[in-house]
């Protein structure tokens, strides 16, 4: 047959490579910022101490950091190595140059939604699912809009067989697809503020199903294509074994889809559902090792050529640790390990071992290569490429290796126990001061990461400077020659399979819902699952406002609200009442839950009548009054500003629509019943000469303090009346 | 909202047996897998192993 000519389009790769340097520079940025807020918690009040930031407290800069790495800086990468790959790898331009750049910058559009709504607190406080509801509908558009590219260029290819990296695409734009839309439903109660339509334990359980897969499918599957693409491409040689990576695909998609409770061992998520997440977790080292063989033995034969070439060289390191991170999520979800490691910085060790060596590793060896091709010359330095890996691969260490140590010393130290039975730490702070060394030295590795990269981004500038652009490469190649869709005689089934575009999709996402149905729908249906508990009343309309201020700053990441069945958690949380680990039935109300993943400060499910109103107003104000040696960001705006309770009622409504208990009664006296019960507080606060004498002037039943007090001291208690009520 | 598949999905006598039917599903269709991809001739495995590397050489359909 004719060949035809056609044009591979470079320009689309060369504007996400761009987005890809851009984004991971301020990303990683932002991350030691955060960093550094750890053992300078004053850093960024330039106003003053009594006059704090809200825009730049560590609860509202964590999920920019968190999101824009992934979003914003693996998310180009992907789609820079993905726009490449699959028009060579399919012998096509991409289907609409107009969809290209139109993702393109829908995508960034959604990059500066976040880093403007994220710092404002518009958040929704769900782990890389905080944006709210609006930019959730643009995230879902501009990911059609990727589908329909990337799956009409697959039909108009002029190769027959689609190669496994694009299987990866496939399953990465159907998963993510599905557990986006899944996990952000949600009731809009105003512009930028709503109320997930799950509660409490089905909510966690569906966080994380979410959160976890996002790992698999945003920040593993793409990369994974992309290994199997650029690995081969730059070796010079082909893959370790197409068998293999058949294999691969179909396990690893099948079986990560159920790993998600793993995230929620020892919480209140049903027993059952923790076990599936274990066995299955455990289950996944054999297709992420077959990903990681297939990848390292690639390269048998010319291991003399990853001396001499930097993108090998961060790719061997890229797969080692992706081996090594998926070695160690399957022993974190074995209970007993996980018991130890869970909210402590074994958890954040473990994420960044993946995340810098895995991720950001292939981008940096991608980015290097992609560069020679898209401005046809040498790199601009390779001794800078090969510093960058040095300096790279020892931040990358600096970082891991202290936080595994503080990671084990805290869990050991909130363990310990006198032999009378008293916690040796009964100070949770003891804990904290004794790990800042270590927190110093992540903040020196996440430093030297970052000028690894800074290093990168000069270097590719200088490339471009030197190179020649080729925005359309010139390509020929025959079109396809119709051939029946069935079968033919002899024709081996995964291949009949892999020219089959759109079967090969309904199959992936067949694969994938399996384990969504079985974890989840059960949750759902089952009332068992979460048993009712009598005290448990919705939130009063102030404590609502409270909550809400608490997802605004971002509380939920530095406190957990789940106490487990241990004996150091009822020591230290809920005054040693071996009955009072929470329980299912007490999250009912709890849209969205908020359990949290980590304890840089302690556990506030039972806070609630702990300490007096005042104790809270001071520890706000200033954390380190009330606890010396506490990094925990001062508030100060929280006392001055006063609080918008004009959506009450529509918040309210949407509750009730969404199954909580408000009457219309309650729902018209809101206002009212704020006003109540916050002069009830600020009343208690009086009692305090140094407040009467700093603040007693001032209208503090109107400010938004006041409802977050009323939200700290519900916490918890509804079980406790419970309980008394009966005896 | 729920409430309807509810009720139903409970007074399902040996509702046990759905996640059962998806766990031997799984494996047998990974046998069944692990079985066609032993089968698959090297030939074959060779000419898709050189797909990355050679994007601008003849177009492999000629060779069905």
């Amino acid at each position: 047959m004719e060949k035809e000519q056609f044009y591979y389009d470079n320009k689309i790769v060369k504007m996400f490579l761009w987005a890809t340097i851009l984004w991971g520079v301020v990303g990683m940025l932002v991350g030691l910022l955060v960093a550094f807020l750890f053992v300078a918690p004053g850093l960024l009040e330039f106003a003053g101490s009594d006059n704090a930031i809200s825009w730049l407290s560590f609860g509202r800069l964590r999920p920019l950091h968190t999101n824009a790495v992934i979003f914003a800086f693996v998310g180009n990468g992907a789609f820079m190595g993905i726009y490449y790959s699959t028009q060579r790898l399919l012998k096509a331009r991409m289907l609409s140059d107009l969809l290209s750049r139109i993702h393109f910058w829908g995508w960034q559009l959604i990059i500066v939604a976040a880093a403007i709504t994220l710092p404002l607190g518009l958040s929704s406080s769900k782990e890389y699912a905080e944006l709210e509801w609006p930019i959730d509908i643009w995230v879902v558009l501009i990911w059609v809009v990727f589908g329909i590219n990337l799956i009409g260029t697959i039909l108009k290819r002029r190769q027959r067989h689609i190669y496994v990296a694009i299987w990866f695409y496939i399953a990465t734009f159907v998963t993510i697809a599905v557990l986006y839309i899944f996990n952000n439903l949600a009731l809009p109660v105003s512009g930028f503020k709503s109320y997930s339509v799950y509660a409490g334990v089905q909510d966690a359980l569906i966080q994380w199903w979410y959160g976890h897969n996002a790992v698999a499918f945003f920040l593993t599957t793409p990369i994974l294509g992309l290994m199997y693409y650029f690995v081969p491409k730059i070796a010079n040689r082909p893959v370790y074994s197409y068998r293999l990576s058949i294999i691969h695909f179909w396990t690893l998609i099948f079986l990560y889809i159920w790993a998600g409770p793993h995230h929620l061992l020892y919480t209140a998520l049903p027993e059952w559902a923790q076990n599936l997440g274990t066995v299955f977790s455990i289950m996944l080292i054999f297709p992420s090792w077959g990903g990681m063989i297939n990848g390292l033995l690639t390269l048998r034969g010319v291991w003399d050529k990853v001396r001499e070439t930097p993108e090998l060289k961060f790719f061997v390191v890229a797969i080692t640790g992706y081996g090594m991170s998926t070695f160690e999520g399957p022993m974190l979800s074995f209970k007993n390990l996980n018991a130890i490691g869970h909210y402590t910085d074994w958890i954040i060790g473990h994420v960044h071992i993946g995340t810098l060596s895995w991720n950001g590793f292939m981008i940096a060896g991608i980015v290097y290569w992609l560069a020679t091709k898209l401005w046809k010359t040498e790199l601009y330095s390779k001794k800078l490429a090969n510093t960058h890996f040095l300096i790279g691969t020892i931040g990358i260490l600096f970082y891991a290796i202290p936080l595994y140590i503080a990671g084990f010393t805290q869990a050991f130290m909130w363990n310990e126990f006198n032999p009378d039975g008293t916690l040796v730490y009964g100070n949770f702070l003891d804990t904290v001061t004794s790990i800042i060394p270590m927190y110093w030295m992540r903040a020196i590795g996440g430093t030297l990461y970052l000028v690894g990269f800074i290093i990168m981004a000069y270097n590719i500038v200088m490339t471009a400077k030197i190179g020649s652009t080729v925005e359309d490469e010139l390509a020929e190649a025959a079109p396809l020659k119709i051939i029946s869709s069935g079968r033919a005689a002899g024709e081996p089934i995964h291949s009949w399979l892999e020219r089959r575009t759109v079967l090969f999709t309904i199959l992936t996402t067949i694969a994938i819902l399996v384990g969504t149905l079985v974890e989840i729908v059960p949750m759902m249906l089952v009332e068992s699952n979460v048993k009712t508990i009598e005290s448990v009343k919705p939130y009063s309309p102030l404590e609502l406002e409270g909550r809400d201020l608490y997802i605004r700053e971002g509380c939920n990441n530095c406190h957990s609200q789940m106490i487990r069945p241990f004996r150091s958690e009822v020591a230290r949380y809920s005054d040693n009442d071996p009955e009072l680990y929470s329980k299912a039935g007490e999250f009912i109300y709890d849209r969205p839950f908020l359990w949290g993943s980590r304890r840089t400060g302690p556990d506030v499910h039972r806070l609630g009548g702990k300490y007096n109103d005042n104790w809270h107003f001071n520890h706000m104000l200033d954390p380190r009054s009330t606890s010396p040696g506490s990094i925990m960001p001062r508030y100060t705006w929280l006392i001055k500003n006063t609080l918008n309770a004009s959506g009450i009622e529509a918040k309210l409504e949407g509750l009730a629509s969404l199954g909580h208990p408000y009457s219309e009664e309650e729902i018209a006296n809101a206002r009212q019943s704020i006003a109540t019960q916050a002069a009830g507080i600020v009343e208690n606060l009086r009692q305090d000469p140094e407040f009467v004498k700093n603040y007693g002037d001032q209208n503090m039943q109107e400010r938004e303090i006041v409802a977050l007090i009323a939200y700290l001291q519900r916490l918890g208690t509804d079980i406790k009346a419970g309980r008394t009520a009966q005896n | 909202m729920l409430k309807y598949i509810k009720h139903n999905l409970e007074t399902i006598d040996g509702v046990a047996i759905y996640p059962i039917i998806s766990l031997l599903l799984f494996f047998g269709v990974f046998l069944t897998m692990l079985f066609i991809v032993f089968k698959m001739k090297k030939s074959n495995i060779d000419e898709v192993s050189q797909l990355p590397l050679d994007s601008n050489s003849i177009n492999l359909n000629e060779d069905e």
